[in-house]
Parts: structure tokens; sequence; C-alpha cells
């Protein structure tokens, strides 16, 4: 009996502490960078596409929501489409753990709500982004050793030329 | 009969009908206020239109009855719910002057068969609807209700020796030197934990228990018919608190303040006590609720009687 009445006062004192609520749409909560939330594609420093159509973030997907189809424009490939079922995603972020060109990335924002499902299967045009997202200065086509356009084989950064298997000269 | 009986006859379930929509916005913003959090408060200043707006929407609900359902008295029921807790409030003499048939010599009784009647509601729903869940609600119901309704009587009775009658005008009359709630604490206790089994209000709500029956009684009601079951449960909460104020808090006595203010004020700072106990206390299971009836709270409430008799035969001779 003595603990009912302790407990109904101390809810009681409740009534004067701090509320823990977050008052969402005004007040904002603060996500670190490396949250997982909406996921996008981005873009090398240059503005070319980064995404290379290899197809390990579909792999890697858990839930299987990603679909993508190859296409190769100017020797080098792109998707010809990108498709992420946001309504299956399960926001692992194996995806951006697979990617090798650091082309997908999930971001800190979770607004993405909708009032019919379908209008949560993102295309490529919807998860496209014009900037580089979390690394500004990437460019997998610098570091990669292959050679695309404009770029001879041995010109990436860190990377020897070609070995002449013709030349006698060490 | 005169025109303002006529008014007030028809303004009464009006105000109580009203009262219990707001009263669903004034509990969940103080049980956020106790529970760290905030409640309603996007629709109007301060969330005050929640009301209005959840009445709307369930005015606009599908009212589905199933087919495997008794119609007839799955229509009845909450009919029945809401009736007699609206006759209840026919008895409460709000001041002096106010109040419908605040003057009827039988008011106490009538309240008590009103709130006998008011099972009928829970175990008819529980029964008609035909779903096992449904059904425990209502069977739990009835068990609370033989468990609680004997001793609910007997802790007024006191209140009617001391007051010697069982007209509730003649009983706030009777409190003018001292509130009841001093001489009879006993008797006051247990007509509180009466009262919130008969409300079905947490931690009573075993008819209810949403995490082990569903809803309970009310599984299968949709639409308006279960908002008649849920305004009916707030009616019936203002409906004890206007009792509890008239049979132990001096009912519209007090000093200062109009009358009428003084019985809002009283029937308010208990609805919030009601409040506070759902905030604050976890459900019994309903054996450990029947046998809190059968074992302490039935001898404590015929103890209230033999020693009020005793000391009122004392005082005569």
């Amino acid at each position: 009996m003595l603990d009912t009445l302790r407990t109904l006062f101390l809810t009681a004192l409740h009534a004067f502490h701090r509320r823990a609520t977050v008052q969402y749409p005004e007040q904002q909560p603060y996500l670190p960078p490396r949250y997982r939330g909406r996921i996008i594609l981005s873009r090398e420093p240059d503005g070319a596409e980064r995404c290379v159509a290899c197809n390990l973030c579909a792999v890697a997907c858990p839930v299987d929501c990603i679909s993508l189809q190859k296409t190769e424009a100017d020797g080098r490939w792109y998707p010809e489409y990108f498709r992420i079922n946001f309504s299956r995603c399960i926001f692992c972020g194996f995806c951006e753990e697979a990617c090798p060109t650091y082309a997908i990335q999930l971001t800190p924002d979770f607004e993405m709500s909708e009032y019919a499902r379908p209008n949560l299967v993102y295309e490529k045009e919807d998860l496209l982004i014009s900037g580089t997202g979390k690394y500004p200065d990437y460019s997998f086509y610098h570091v990669a050793g292959i050679p695309v356009p404009g770029k001879p084989r041995g010109a990436s950064e860190h990377e020897r030329p070609p070995v002449d298997l013709h030349s006698l000269l060490p | 009969m005169t025109y303002a009986a006529i008014f007030t006859i028809i303004l009464t379930p009006v105000i109580i009908l009203g009262l219990a929509t707001v009263l669903t916005w004034v509990e969940r913003r103080l049980l956020g206020l106790w529970q760290d959090r905030y409640g309603p408060n996007r629709v109007g200043p301060g969330g005050m239109f929640q009301a209005v707006a959840d009445g709307t929407k369930i005015l606009f609900k599908q009212d589905w009855i199933p087919p495997f359902a008794d119609r007839s008295i799955f229509v009845a029921a909450p009919a029945i719910g809401m009736m007699t807790v609206l006759l209840s409030f026919a008895v409460i003499p709000v001041t002096m002057g106010m109040g419908i048939a605040g003057d009827m010599n039988v008011g106490l009784l009538f309240v008590l068969g009103m709130m006998g009647l008011g099972v009928y509601a829970v175990v008819l729903a529980g029964w008609s609807s035909n779903s096992k869940y449904a059904l425990l609600g209502g069977m739990r119901a009835a068990a609370q209700m033989i468990s609680y309704e004997v001793f609910m009587g007997l802790s007024l009775l006191g209140v009617v020796m001391m007051a010697g009658s069982f007209n509730l005008r003649a009983i706030v009359a009777a409190q003018a030197g001292l509130w009841f709630i001093i001489p009879q604490c006993l008797g006051f206790g247990v007509f509180m934990l009466a009262g919130i089994a008969e409300t079905h209000r947490l931690p009573f709500d075993l008819p209810e228990g949403e995490n082990e029956l569903g809803a309970g009684f009310h599984t299968e009601y949709s639409g308006m018919k279960f908002g008649m079951f849920f305004i009916a449960e707030y009616a019936g909460i203002v409906l004890v608190s206007s009792l509890v104020t008239t049979l132990y808090l001096g009912g519209w006595r007090g000093p200062f303040l109009p009358p009428a203010m003084w019985f809002t004020l009283k029937t308010g700072v208990m609805v919030i006590f009601f409040i506070l106990l759902r905030a604050g206390l976890p459900r019994p299971r309903y054996d450990q609720l029947m046998a809190l009836g059968w074992k302490v709270l039935l001898p404590l409430s015929l103890f209230n009687v033999m020693a009020t008799g005793t000391i009122l035969m004392l005082r005569a001779s």
C-alpha cells in the first residue's frame, strides 16, 4: 500500500521533470554523417557518374532491393537503369560497403515517407545527385589501373608506367 | 414541468458528453506530463482540438458488425453502457439548486442500481461479439463485478448511516461541519478502489487488458460503437469523481468561491487523481483483484459498517 502511494507520488513529481520528446518537424535531430538513411548515387569531382554497373551492391543486398542494367559508352561502363525499391530496403549499408567506386552512399536523410507504395521505387534520376557525397576528392578512374579514354595505362595516381616487354633495358 | 427543468435535462447530457470528449485530450496531455513527453500538441493551441479531430475521424470510420455476431445485442450493448452512465448523472446534485433530480430520496440507490446495470453493457458486448477475446473480456468483467459490487454498496453504508439518508443533497448537507472523508476514511478508500474497478479504469481495466486480450470486450467493435464505449468510460470517470465529491468531499461546500465552482474543482481534482493512477500503476492479475476484493476490502467495509454503527449508537445513548 505504501509502495503504491510512493509510486504515485514519484509519478506526480515527474510533472516537474524535463520532457524528453524531440519536437520533430521544428526541431531536427542531429544525425552523424555515417547515419544510414536514404541511398544516393554520387558523382566524381569532375561531374561524371561514379557507378560502373559492376552489380556488387545488388549482389550484397540481403533483401534484393537493388536492380540495375549495365551499358557501355565512350569506353567505360554505366548503369542503363538503376532502381532501388525502398519499401524493401532495410538500410543495412552492405551496398555501400561493397561498392568499389564509392558511388552508392547512405545519407543522414530519413524523411522519405510516401502515401503510395509505388512511389518508394526510386529510379536512377531520383538517386543520382550532382555532388560527390562523403568522398569529395575520390575519383575511381584516377586510382584504378584500367585505361579509359583520355587516360592511358600507367597514368593513374601512384601507378608505375607499364613495362615494355620488348625493351632490353633494365 | 418548468422550462428551466427541461433545459437542465437537455443540457446535462450535452455537457457530460462534451466533458468526456475533452477528457480524452486532457488525459493524454496529463499522461504525457507525468511520463516526460508532450502528448497531443499539434491540433489547435496546445493540441486542444485533438478531441474534435478524433471525433471527426471516428465518425467517418467504417461501422462494421461482424457476420458472426448477435446483431441486435451487439448494437444494444454500447447504448446500454452509455445510457446507464448518463442516467446516473440525473441524481448528482451540483449545487443546492443545480442538477436534474438531486433531491431524489433514493438518489444513492439509483446510482448504485445504474452502476450495477452498467456491467451488462460490458458482458453483453463480450458475449454477443462471439469472439474468444471479447468473451474472455466480458467474463473478466463479470468476475470483477461480483468482487467489487458487494463492498461498493457496503462501503457507502457508513456515509448513509451518518447522514441518515439516501438523498444525495441531504448527504452533502450533513457534511456541513466535517467532510465525511475524515470520519469515513476507510469507507472512502474502499469506495475509491471499487469506483476505479467500476469504471474499468487502470489499474483495474481487466475487461480491456489490451496486451492480453487484444482489446477485451470491445475487440470486435469499430467506429462510433467503439466510440460510445470509450466516451462512456470517460463519463464514468466524471461520474465516480462527482460521486466521491458528493459523498466524501462535501459536495459544493467551501469558502469564498461559488458552490458550483467548488463542486467542479473537487471533481476535477478527483479526475486528475484517476489519471495519475493510470500514469503510475501496473495492472494486477484478475485473481489478485478478486482476492483483494474478497479477502481485504469486503472485511474492511464490513468493519467500517460495524464501527460506524457502534460509534453512532454510543453517541446516541
